[in-house]
C-alpha cells in the first residue's frame, strides 16, 4: 500500500464526504436553517469571525484554567492518598461519587453557589477534568516495582525522599496520560456549564454562540460553532499527546502502553 | 561479622519459609545459598538485609550492631534501575540517599562504574544499555557505598550463559579487590561451585540448612576447565540430592 496515500486518506475521505454533502444539499433542496452545506457553514463563519473566535477564545481560557486547577488537585489528591492508607480511604469513594455524578445536574447548583460566572464554569469543568488525572497519577504512584521500594528501605530513604525521586518520577508517564484525557474532557465540561449558565445570559463562550445561533434559526453559524470546538478538541488531545511524548523522550521513557 | 541463630520466618498466609537456620558469615566470606526455588534462601536474604523480620531466632552483628545504610549492598535478580536515570545517576543513588553531595560522591560513583567495565557509558540510560551492562550497573549501585555484606539474589539467572560466565568471572575479581563479605543466593550449582568458598545446601519448605561443602578451587579463568570444579559439581550435586531426598 502506498504509505503516501495511507496519510492523506483521513484529509481525502473528509473532502469526499464534504462535497457529498454539499451535493445532497443543493440537489434536494433542504432550506439552509435546516441543513446547511459546508460553504455555507463557512460563509457563516466569515460572516462574523471575531465574535466566534473570541468566543472560542471565553471557552479556551475556561478550558486551560480548568485543566490546570484539576491536575494540580488530581496530583495533590493522588500523593496525598499514596501517602497514607487512612487518605486512601478516605479520599477514593468521594472521588468516584464526583466522577459518576452528571455534571449538567448540579451545574445550576455551583454556578448560584460560586456566584461568579468564570469561576463557576471553571469549577464545573474541573469536576469533569478532575478524574482522568487524580486516578492515573495515584495508579502511576502504586506502580513502583517493590524491589526498587524495597532498594529505597535499604538505603535508609524517608518518604518525602521516596516520593520524590521513586514515586513521583515512576508516576510521570501515568500523570501525562492522564493529562490528555482530562484536556478533553476540560473542554467537555466548560461547553456544558456554558450551555447551562448560558441560558442565564451571563456567558460568552461557544456553547452560548451556540445557543443563541439556535434561539434565531442561524443554523449554519451553529455548525461554524461546532466546528471550531471540535477543532480546539482535537488540538487539545494531539498538543497534550506531543508534549507528554516530549516529556518522556528527554527522560528516556515511553508512554504508558493502553492509558 | 554475623551469626545467624535459629532462625524462623511463617508468612500470614500461613507458609513456613526459614526453620531453624543457624548460620556463621564470617568477614570476606564468599557464600552460595544454593537450593531449588520455594526452599527460602530468598527469604534469608531479606532478613540479612533487615526488609523482612523473623519470628523465631536472632541475627547477631559482631558488633552488636544493625548495619548502617550503605553497610549492605543489595543486587536483586532484575537490575532493578531507575528507567529514568542515567547509569552515573543510577549508581549515585545511595550516596545521594545518604546525603552525599555529587561533587563528593562523582569520583566513586565513577571509580564504581570503572570497577565493573562501564567506563564510557555514565551518561547512558538503562534502556540504552544490554541486560548485562544494566546488571553491571546495578552491581556498581551495589558497590558505590563500600558496604561490608553484599547480598546477591539470583542476579544472573535472567542473562545469557556467555554473558554469565563473564559477570561471574568479573564479580570474582571485584569481590578480590573490593574484600568485601559476600552472600549469592542461586539455584544453579554450577555457579554456586564456581563463585563460592562455602557452599550452603537448603532443602526447600520450610526451608533449612541440609550441609554445607567448603570448595577447595582457586578461582581464575580456566577454573571451568578444571577436574577439581567438575567433581566439586559432583559432589554438590550428590549432596543436593540427598538433601531434597531426606527432605
Amino acid at each position: 500500500m502506498n504509505e503516501r496515500l495511507l496519510r492523506f486518506a483521513p484529509g481525502l475521505f473528509g473532502l469526499l464526504a464534504l462535497a457529498l454533502w454539499e451535493a445532497a444539499v443543493r440537489l434536494t433542496g433542504v432550506p439552509v436553517y435546516i441543513v446547511p452545506g459546508p460553504i455555507a457553514i463557512v460563509g457563516a463563519f466569515l460572516s462574523d469571525p471575531v465574535g466566534l473566535l473570541m468566543a472560542l477564545a471565553s471557552t479556551l481560557a475556561v478550558t486551560f484554567t480548568a485543566l490546570i486547577a484539576a491536575a494540580t488537585l488530581g496530583l495533590a489528591m493522588a500523593v496525598a492518598m499514596s501517602a497514607s492508607r487512612l487518605a486512601h480511604a478516605a479520599i477514593m469513594p468521594w472521588a468516584v461519587v464526583l466522577q459518576v455524578t452528571p455534571i449538567v445536574a448540579i451545574a445550576p447548583l455551583i454556578i448560584i453557589w460560586v456566584g461568579d460566572p468564570f469561576a463557576s464554569l471553571v469549577v464545573c469543568a474541573v469536576i469533569v477534568a478532575f478524574f482522568p488525572v487524580f486516578a492515573n497519577t495515584a495508579t502511576g504512584l502504586a506502580s513502583v516495582p517493590p524491589e526498587l521500594a524495597d532498594l529505597f528501605r535499604l538505603y535508609g530513604a524517608g518518604r518525602w525522599r521516596t516520593l520524590t525521586l521513586l514515586r513521583l518520577p515512576a508516576a510521570l508517564p501515568y500523570f501525562l496520560s492522564g493529562l490528555r484525557i482530562s484536556g478533553g474532557l476540560a473542554l467537555v465540561g466548560a461547553v456544558v456549564a456554558e450551555f447551562v449558565a448560558g441560558s442565564g445570559g451571563f456567558a460568552s463562550g461557544l456553547a452560548y454562540r451556540i445557543l443563541e445561533s439556535g434561539y434565531r434559526l442561524q443554523v449554519a453559524r451553529m455548525f461554524a460553532a461546532l466546528v471550531l470546538l471540535s477543532g480546539a478538541g482535537i488540538v487539545i488531545n494531539i498538543g497534550l499527546g506531543k508534549l507528554g511524548d516530549a516529556i518522556l523522550r528527554r527522560r528516556g521513557l515511553s508512554a504508558v502502553a493502553g492509558a | 561479622m554475623l551469626r545467624i541463630e535459629a532462625v524462623g520466618r511463617r508468612f500470614a498466609s500461613g507458609v513456613e519459609a526459614l526453620r531453624d537456620v543457624s548460620l556463621d558469615i564470617g568477614a570476606g566470606d564468599f557464600i552460595a545459598l544454593l537450593g531449588p526455588s520455594g526452599c527460602g534462601k530468598s527469604t534469608l536474604l531479606r532478613l540479612i538485609a533487615g526488609l523482612d523480620a523473623p519470628d523465631a531466632g536472632r541475627l547477631v552483628w559482631d558488633d552488636g550492631k544493625r548495619p548502617a545504610p550503605g553497610d549492605i549492598g543489595y543486587v536483586f535478580q532484575d537490575a532493578t534501575l531507575l528507567p529514568w536515570a542515567t547509569a552515573e545517576e543510577n549508581v549515585y543513588l545511595p550516596l545521594r540517599l545518604k546525603g552525599t553531595a555529587w561533587s563528593d560522591a562523582a569520583a566513586e560513583v565513577r571509580a564504581a562504574l570503572h570497577r565493573v567495565g562501564l567506563a564510557g557509558f555514565e551518561s547512558a540510560r538503562p534502556g540504552q544499555l544490554s541486560g548485562g551492562m544494566r546488571m553491571r550497573v546495578s552491581i556498581a549501585r551495589a558497590l558505590v557505598t563500600r558496604p561490608r555484606i553484599l547480598l546477591m539474589d539470583e542476579p544472573f539467572a535472567a542473562l545469557d550463559e556467555f554473558t554469565r560466565h563473564r559477570l561471574q568471572a568479573d564479580l570474582h575479581t571485584v569481590w578480590e579487590q573490593v574484600g568485601c563479605t559476600v552472600v549469592f543466593v542461586t539455584h544453579s550449582i554450577y555457579e554456586a561451585a564456581y563463585l563460592a568458598r562455602r557452599i550452603v545446601l537448603m532443602s526447600p519448605r520450610p526451608g533449612r540448612i541440609a550441609r554445607e561443602i567448603v570448595s577447595p578451587l582457586a578461582v581464575g579463568p580456566e577454573t571451568r576447565l578444571d577436574p577439581a570444579y567438575a567433581a566439586l559439581v559432583r559432589t554438590v550435586t550428590t549432596a543436593l540430592e540427598g538433601a531434597l531426598e531426606a527432605a
